[in-house]
């Protein structure tokens, strides 16, 4: 995989201050509580904070007891009840039901609410209807950035996504801006921004006028140019079913803040195991960004190296072993235990994996990219609803097919919709309405120009406010012109050739060969031409709102530093581990780093399921 | 420079000056004596109000305000009620008590700023005298009514009436009085005849100053700058001075004067050593130092005497003049014969100016005596002291040629100085009139100056003086420019379009001053217009949201706050707007502004349902008014509520012209009321399965017949019924049945499934049945799906295909050695071929 590299990978700037920067602020807001109290804590903020401080360093200082915050009664006897959490309604009146049962029996208590990593005025709105805002004390923990890796830092948002691109609520821009601007007072000063996306160019707004408050210190940078880019400028990588061992991982049992749970049928023990999964795991770490296929092999050869190293022990004397034994042996073992993981994790997988269901979907999923025998396409995602093989395939699939088709032929559109109702329910109604607003799933319109909604909106208002909302709808009128992108960017690689795997020559292997995931190769393109110059076509089809700034720290430092060749590359609405593999490889090839900051780490089911709205 | 000790006059073993400040620039004769004046320390304002007291309705009394130099800065004709006192606070607000308590608060050019009143009982009674004075809180006031009680706030900006306690025995005014700060405290000193009481909030002491031997009656006292001392008046021509806290005596002296006098002011400065009292009466200023010595200067003309911080001001109808106890450092330097250090170097830089070798013998002098560093500190300082700038350069030029023989001397203290003096030259010129001293300069700061030139409208000065000084930006010029801008959008004379242009002009972008709290000025004087257009030019949109909501423009606001990108700031105007106006013409704003309408989307979704509702109503959006009735249908527990609510969504569904979806609910209720039939006859516990989940549990609780109606009813595809029955009757084993209905007709699905739903079921024996069946094209997967790899051999190398002998190769293992040979064989021909 080390071929090509020209010059050795650019040391990457120390991430893990992030960490204890937040730790620090944590105690801190702890501490204004003085005294025992009770630690409510939003559920999907728990693996975030476990990263940050655990529960010894919580009871450290004066957290008693640790609970979920639930839509339900507590049980808590302290009296000093502290909730963290993120800034959402939902959450805040289920607090504000815990404070008005508590008033309704006259118990009395300190609450403090702790919002992460900001406060919405919406929050405060809700807390003043519900008539506690005097009874609570508020607080911002700013913990905008979780670094999962070396090379991974994520804002663990998931919401984002929706919120977003869905609902066109803009709340989340400003966290994004500021979690940039984070970056760049501890790492910066940036030399170059670049970005493509609405949401990209807001936060890069928000991020400028955040910087222009504030003071910079000049300082040493660390991290070069920076790449903004929307997760709706590219659907098509994420909806691919992952084929690279961190991916399929991810896809499989679910990587959650860095972390895995590997069932019974992995550990083959009667217990699951919780493992961490990053560069620190030496085993895992060579083979995370390997094409499946390659795994076994690797795993196998370094299940012999260990053999040999254990095997070492024989013929040495009292005095080596002794060595070998305080030396070698602990972290022998150590490798040892997370081989066998990874062994019985590869085994699951390939139990599910090579099965002719998913070579088939494989198969189906590479005609869509190529655009080749999509009728058998069709009559194979038609199988996959009536046999109702999983919902979410099914949905990704039919997504894959509008968006590479640029839309269903209404026929197509018609009946496909009317079979997976059938099969998964009239529910899914809603879903449709979705993904057609994000464009995901739409019907053909032949030489319509307009859309139903732009044309409406013209109808009733006046030109200049529907210039603006046509600005705004935009994502929902949206139109993927895949076909005519991957001829321009050669996305699709002929496929006549051989294509070894085991030495990939791009970034299609992270897809078996078959594809180049969009999102990787603009940024490829971007940096390689410095800027958007060339690629007018390209990013006209992908709807605009592309720039590229010369950052606060101008272009006077033209000596080459390790700084220039980190790269910062902020995915707004999530990305895929395929899509970090695929950075990976091009950093080696170009001798560069790249750090991939994402709202939160996403695949194609968590990307569909945050479009259902299914009922509760 | 030989007379600079002509006007001194020793007082003890101290000297007291007078100097001359200006020469008045006003035009008034007697005035002085028959007008209400108010005057201010520190060089500030005077207010004459001219015959007070004529109180007929034609005449009007008039109102001036001169600066301290005479200049005339307003005049007005008085048209309110009659006025018992002027004073000026700290800010430089004329302040006029009047008769019925009302205190009328006016800023230096006249204009009316407020008014507040001391209290409703003084309507009736009247305030018969009232005193302003200045405290650490600010300035205060304080009035004695018609019926004999004392009222006072000790600031007007946080105005806090506290009534005092009556005054046994007082009818009408005191005698005298004053009022004192003392320890956080405000009191009032008062006397009758020969008593002199304390008041307090609480209560009201007989106190007696300690050793006044004459026990004359009272007339006049005085407390001193700091509220520290305090000089007593009898009607027997004693003065008594002492502590204001009544502990100690300074001296007593005997005047010859029985009159009381007309004003009577301490002179004292900081580290003091022979205080003083200034008593003036009609024709004569008395100076009677704490010693008892005294000095008496003849007074021709009407003056009025103001105590300062570091002497008094005399100011006649003519004239200016500052008395003060000569500095210490002055008299060292400048006393006949004096051998002081900076005498010295002062005479060898005299000497040096006249090129005379004589410079070098006082030089020698004092460098023998190593005090020469001592020597340019007592000039440095002295200059500071003096008032002539002649007599400044001459010492600061002096204090220049000592420190050139020093080497390690730091020119911090020269240099501020040398820059301080020229600020207050320029302050003191007869244009500004604001005679401060040096130590008056230090005692107000830097910043109190300029907010005085300021308030004064000497904004090029003031930026002037903030550009010579180097202060930060947003202390100095940007603070002098937001007052300027703030006043120069009330010019009434100038368009709109031109005060925009000019402020920005010349604000620009200078730190620290926000354009939007500029506009808000020129709102507060009704030039809106003019305030929108100096809100644009403010960067940060988040300031210009509030205001805009306060001037109503609220489509501007929200328009501001979404492209200020901070959704919190579009979420408040939002909230505003939904109270501010009626449903209608909020739904319509936020229809404009997507961003916003969003925003209260998702809040509604969450908080107010029916609201969304109205939204969705409001802009005819049918597709989501039915997408809501879908949402709302989960809510409802029991299925005649949400038939009804799928009954709404499919009516908005037909009217939004979504007639797939409205198709769909439809079916979705038809299947609901299905489930409900079959779960009250069967128990079948069907209510709110999918079509597909419906039918399949149909089939295994064996009811065929209704699964087909089923199937006939949904128009459910022929292929996904074939998998239900395939997979249903697989799983139930009844592979007699599934043989009889792969017989049926032609499967829809093909017969590899049929293969491959057995072996899932493990029964590779009724697998087998259907392999011969399978079209060809499958017959090798077919083959394999069965483990049998000889059959998908013959079928591969029948059908020629490469790639199925290759999948068939990938399964053999190595026991069939002769299957491999027959298909490598086969390949072979195939290749050839």
């Amino acid at each position: 995989m080390a071929h090509g590299v020209r010059r050795d990978s650019p040391k990457v700037p120390d991430f893990s201050l992030l960490k204890r920067l937040a730790r620090d602020q944590l105690i801190y807001l702890l501490e204004q509580l003085p005294g025992k109290k009770d630690l409510f804590i939003e559920a999907d903020l728990m693996s975030p904070l476990d990263r940050i401080a655990n529960v010894s360093t919580l009871k450290q200082h004066e957290v008693d007891k640790l609970y979920k915050v639930e839509n339900k009664p507590i049980i808590s006897a302290s009296d000093q009840l502290c909730f963290l959490i993120r800034p959402r309604i939902q959450t805040v009146k289920w607090i504000c039901d815990v404070v008005n049962a508590d008033k309704a029996i006259g118990k009395f208590r300190r609450y403090k609410i702790i919002f992460t990593p900001q406060k919405f005025y919406a929050c405060e709105a809700v807390m003043e209807e519900q008539g506690i805002f005097g009874d609570v004390t508020t607080d911002e923990w700013a913990f905008y950035l979780l670094p999962l890796d070396d090379d991974i830092i994520s804002l663990e948002l998931p919401e984002f996504f929706r919120d977003n691109f869905l609902a066109g609520d803009q709340r989340w821009v400003r966290t994004a801006g500021s979690a940039l601007h984070l970056l760049h007072s501890l790492y910066g000063p940036f030399s170059k921004i670049y970005g493509i996306g609405r949401c990209s160019k807001m936060t890069y707004e928000s991020w400028r006028k955040q910087v222009e408050e504030g003071e910079q210190r000049p300082r040493q940078a660390e991290i070069g140019s920076v790449f903004l880019i929307d997760r709706d400028v590219d659907f098509v990588t994420p909806l691919c079913s992952q084929v690279v061992y961190e991916g399929l991982v991810d896809d499989i049992f679910k990587i959650k803040c860095g972390c895995v749970e590997f069932g019974p049928d992995v550990t083959s023990s009667d217990k699951s195991i919780k493992v961490m999964l990053n560069s620190q795991d030496k085993v895992f770490s060579e083979i995370r960004n390997e094409h499946f296929s390659n795994v076994f092999g690797f795993l196998s050869q370094k299940a012999r190296n260990l053999q040999t190293a254990y095997d070492k022990r024989q013929g040495m004397d009292i005095q080596q072993i002794k060595v070998f034994v305080s030396e070698e042996l602990k972290g022998l073992k150590q490798e040892h235990r997370l081989l066998s993981l990874h062994i019985g994790a590869s085994e699951s997988i390939m139990k599910k994996k090579t099965k002719q269901d998913f070579q088939e979907l494989l198969k189906t999923e590479h005609c869509l990219l190529e655009g080749f025998e999509i009728r058998e396409s069709i009559s194979f995602i038609e199988e996959h609803i009536n046999r109702q093989v999983s919902t979410i395939e099914s949905l990704k699939l039919l997504c894959l097919l509008s968006v590479t088709e640029n839309g269903l032929l209404p026929k197509d559109y018609r009946s496909l919709k009317a079979q997976f109702l059938q099969s998964y329910g009239v529910d899914h109604l809603l879903t449709f309405s979705n993904l057609r607003q994000l464009g995901l799933l739409v019907e053909q319109q032949p030489g319509e120009t307009l859309t139903v909604m732009e044309s409406k909106v013209g109808k009733l208002v006046n030109d200049k406010t529907a210039g603006k909302l046509t600005d705004a709808f935009s994502s929902l009128a949206k139109k993927s012109n895949f076909r005519a992108l991957s001829r321009k960017l050669n996305l699709v690689p002929k496929s006549d050739e051989e294509y070894d795997l085991r030495v990939p020559r791009d970034m299609a292997y992270i897809f078996s060969g078959a594809y180049v995931p969009l999102s990787c190769k603009l940024i490829e393109q971007v940096l390689e031409r410095d800027g958007w110059t060339g690629l007018e076509e390209i990013s006209r089809l992908l709807n605009g709102h592309e720039f590229a700034v010369i950052g606060s720290s101008g272009v006077d430092s033209k000596q080459e530093n390790d700084a220039d060749r980190i790269i910062l590359v902020m995915f707004l609405g999530g990305c895929t581990f395929s899509e970090i593999s695929a950075l990976r490889f091009l950093g080696k090839e170009k001798g560069c780093k790249f750090i991939v900051v994402t709202t939160a780490i996403t695949n194609s089911s968590r990307l569909l399921e945050a479009l259902m709205d299914t009922p509760v | 420079m030989a007379f600079i000790t002509a006007n001194w006059n020793p007082l003890g073993d101290a000297f007291y000056r007078k100097t001359e400040l200006y020469e008045m620039c006003w035009n008034i004769r007697d005035e002085l004596k028959d007008s209400l004046v108010a005057t201010a320390p520190y060089g500030g304002p005077i207010a004459l109000l001219r015959e007070p007291h004529r109180r007929s309705p034609s005449s009007r009394p008039q109102l001036e305000i001169y600066s301290a130099s005479g200049v005339a800065i307003a005049s007005f004709p008085w048209k309110s009620g009659p006025v018992v006192h002027l004073g000026w606070s700290v800010s430089d607000e004329l302040l006029c008590v009047q008769e019925d308590g009302t205190v009328l608060i006016y800023d230096v050019f006249g204009s009316f700023k407020r008014h507040f009143s001391m209290g409703q009982e003084v309507v009736q009674s009247q305030v018969l005298e009232a005193k302003v004075f200045h405290s650490p809180y600010g300035t205060g006031i304080a009035i004695v009514t018609g019926s004999s009680r004392f009222t006072f706030a000790t600031n007007i900006e946080d105005l806090k009436l506290r009534r005092l306690p009556e005054v046994p025995g007082l009818q009408g005014k005191p005698s005298s009085w004053v009022v004192l700060t003392q320890d956080r405290q405000t009191k009032v000193l008062l006397s009758i005849g020969p008593e002199l009481y304390v008041l307090d909030n609480t209560s009201c002491i007989a106190v007696c100053p300690p050793g006044l031997s004459q026990a004359g009656s009272i007339v006049h006292m005085s407390v001193s700058f700091s509220y520290k001392y305090l000089a007593v008046f009898t009607d027997t021509g004693h003065l008594w001075t002492g502590s204001s806290n009544l502990q100690e005596k300074l001296s007593e002296f005997k005047t010859n004067q029985t009159a009381a006098p007309k004003q009577m002011v301490w002179c004292r400065r900081p580290k003091s050593q022979q205080p003083s009292v200034v008593l003036m009466w009609e024709r004569l200023l008395l100076v009677v130092g704490v010693c008892n010595d005294t000095i008496q200067f003849p007074i021709e003309e009407q003056s009025v005497l103001v105590g300062e911080l570091d002497g008094a001001r005399i100011i006649s109808s003519t004239h200016q003049e500052l008395l003060q106890e000569v500095p210490l450092v002055c008299q060292d330097i400048f006393k006949i014969a004096s051998m002081a250090p900076g005498a010295l170097l002062l005479e060898a830089h005299r000497e040096y100016e006249k090129s005379s070798q004589k410079a070098d013998e006082y030089l020698r002098e004092i460098k023998e005596q190593n005090v020469l560093g001592d020597a340019v500190r007592q000039c440095v300082e002295a200059a500071g002291h003096e008032y002539d700038p002649d007599t400044q350069k001459a010492l600061m030029r002096a204090a220049s040629f000592g420190k050139c023989f020093l080497t390690d001397f730091s020119p911090s203290h020269f240099v501020m100085t040398c820059r301080e003096l020229r600020v207050l030259n320029a302050v003191r010129d007869s244009s500004v009139g604001m005679p401060l001293t040096h130590t008056q300069f230090k005692q107000i700061t830097l910043q109190v100056l300029i907010d005085r030139l300021v308030y004064r409208q000497f904004y090029p000065l003031a930026i002037e003086i903030c550009r010579y000084l180097k202060i930060p930006d947003y202390q100095g010029v940007s603070r002098v420019l937001k007052h300027w801008a703030s006043c120069k959008v009330q010019q009434k004379d100038l368009s709109d379009e031109a005060i925009a242009r000019v402020v920005c002009h010349k604000v620009g972008d200078s730190p620290g001053v926000s354009y939007s709290h500029i506009a808000a000025k020129a709102y507060e004087c009704g030039r809106t217009e003019l305030a929108i257009k100096l809100l644009d030019f403010e960067a940060r949109s988040g300031e210009q949201v509030p205001l805009l909501l306060k001037m109503k423009r609220s489509q501007l606001a929200l328009s501001k706050a979404v492209e200020s990108g901070d959704t919190d700031l579009v979420y408040t105007v939002v909230t505003y707007l939904k109270n501010e106006m009626n449903r209608g013409d909020f739904f319509m704003t936020l229809r404009n502004q997507p961003v916003a309408l969003s925003l209260y989307r998702q809040f509604c979704k969450l908080q107010e349902q029916d609201t969304l509702k109205d939204l969705y109503n409001q802009d005819d959006d049918h597709q989501e008014l039915a997408n809501f009735h879908i949402r709302s249908s989960y809510r409802e527990q029991r299925l005649e509520g949400r038939l009804s609510r799928l009954q709404s969504a499919v009516d908005e569904y037909n009217k939004a012209k979504n007639d797939f979806a409205a198709k769909a609910t439809e079916e979705e209720m038809r299947l609901l009321r299905f489930q409900r039939k079959m779960d009250d006859e069967k128990g079948a516990g069907l209510l709110g399965l999918s079509l597909q989940a419906t039918m399949e549990a149909l089939m295994s609780l064996g009811l065929h017949k209704q699964a087909e109606q089923l199937y006939k009813d949904f128009r459910v595809p022929d292929k996904r019924y074939w998998w239900l029955k395939l997979k249903s009757m697989a799983e139930k084993e009844e592979w007699e049945e599934l043989e009889k209905f792969s017989k049926s007709k032609k499967s829809p699905i093909g017969y590899l499934a049929f293969v491959e739903v057995c072996m899932k079921n493990n029964n590779r024996y009724e697998a087998k049945k259907y392999v011969c069946k399978v079209t060809p094209e499958q017959k090798v997967k077919a083959h394999l799906a069965v483990g049998d790899l000889e059959g998908a051999a013959d079928a591969a190398i029948e059908r020629r295909s490469e790639s199925e002998m290759g999948a068939v190769l990938s399964r053999c293992s190595a026991s069939d050695r002769l299957l491999i040979d027959k298909l490598n064989r086969a390949r072979v021909a195939a290749t050839k071929k």
